[in-house]
């Protein structure tokens, strides 16, 4: 039972506490860029947790099966980005193969994930934490609810804000951090959530 | 194509933070300090010159298919090294920067620079492009630093400023994420509105 609460407070911690996007800063490129549309910024959302539960297992596994074990740890950038890069690679063969309707709504988005700092962070905060491998997979999970629930609600608010008169010179990248800045704000009401 | 150009361009015309947007989650993430923007711009800078430089002299012998896992490769050999580093000689800055020093290897600065530039260019011109965005990125960051602490915490530097910091009381907010997103927006718009009237 303490090991499902455990869980639990594991996700609530990265969904909503310690927002990837709004209280980390990982992630801000995607978030600005394709935040347009509330549908694209969905589908968006949808592969980078995607990748991200992939990763945070695959972190897991390659941390503490090879890494450690033969002391190369200071080989962990590099084989965690390559392995970023080769996974993202693997998700959208996969995808192509299996459901060519998902691949046409993920497809210009997975090569993007690779870049995404959110996911490297991911990777890197695996080991930092010490998660076993069941807490790991429900981290990297929540950390991607977490950027779809940020880039989703991003992006509602810049639909409707296409009718409103916003001065030449906010328009675009300045008024899009600006109401970032106030998600920010929202966001820091759940800081009393959890217990850290 | 002047090396003078291929410097000034990254200060000012084609700034990677203020003109490019590049680079933001580092820019947002470590800027609550005036010191802490210095240390990251010049841990990135480290990274993108020789990253240019390598690439520049390689960029013959790389295949074009596998040029982005290449590129990859050879940032990120370059920011384990400013990593360790840093984790010697200033444990205190490495402390506090954490985890954006080894995403400095998806910082799209310098995958960008070195795809758009150091892969077309000669060395020369690359060591000249590096140092420019660089020090603009540097110069960014420090100065969005300093603002955020002198509004923050009213101090510059760590130092206290005479008759200001104790008089001054600090708003809290600004050292907060929301200040970096709220601090980086105002001065994006303020500089869209002074260049535009031009």
């Amino acid at each position: 039972m303490e090991f499902i609460t455990d869980l639990l407070l594991i996700f609530v911690a990265s969904v909503l506490v310690n927002n990837f996007v709004l209280s980390r800063f990982l992630g801000i490129c995607p978030f600005l860029g394709v935040s347009k549309q509330v549908e694209t910024a969905f589908s968006m959302g949808m592969a980078t947790t995607f990748v991200m539960a992939l990763t945070a297992m695959s972190a897991y596994l390659i941390q503490n099966f090879i890494l450690e074990p033969l002391n190369l740890i200071f080989l962990q950038y590099v084989a965690f980005i390559l392995v970023i890069a080769s996974l993202v690679q693997l998700v959208e063969m996969f995808v192509k193969k299996a459901s060519p309707v998902l691949y046409k709504a993920l497809g210009i988005f997975l090569p993007l994930i690779t870049t995404n700092c959110a996911i490297l962070g991911l990777a890197l905060l695996i080991p930092m934490k010490g998660y076993g491998f069941i807490q790991s997979t429900i981290f990297g999970i929540g950390a991607g609810v977490g950027f779809t629930l940020a880039i989703v609600l991003m992006a509602g608010i810049r639909e409707t804000l296409q009718f409103a008169d916003v001065p030449e010179a906010v328009k675009g990248v300045p008024i899009a951090l600006i109401i970032a800045g106030l998600m920010a704000m929202a966001f820091m009401g759940f800081s009393g959530l959890i217990p850290m | 194509m002047s090396h003078g150009r291929d410097f000034v361009n990254g200060l000012w015309n084609e700034n990677p933070v203020f003109r490019l947007v590049l680079g933001m989650c580092p820019t947002l993430a470590v800027t609550n300090a005036g010191i802490n923007g210095l240390a990251m711009g010049l841990a990135t800078s480290f990274v993108l010159i020789f990253s240019e430089i390598i690439i520049s002299l390689a960029k013959k012998i790389i295949p074009s298919k596998v040029r982005i896992p290449s590129y990859i490769i050879v940032i990120a050999t370059f920011v384990t090294i400013a990593d360790y580093v840093l984790k010697a000689f200033f444990p205190d800055i490495a402390e506090v920067l954490g985890l954006f020093i080894p995403l400095i290897v998806v910082n799209c600065l310098i995958l960008g620079r070195s795809e758009a530039f150091a892969s077309k260019q000669p060395v020369s011109n690359s060591i000249m492009d590096a140092f420019g965005m660089g020090l603009g990125f540097t110069w960014a960051l420090t100065f969005l630093g300093i603002i955020r602490e002198v509004i923050g915490m009213g101090t510059f530097f760590g130092l206290s400023i005479p008759f200001f910091t104790t008089w001054w009381k600090p708003w809290t907010i600004m050292v907060l994420p929301a200040g970096a997103f709220l601090t980086l927006g105002i001065l994006l718009a303020l500089m869209n509105h002074l260049t535009r009237e031009k």
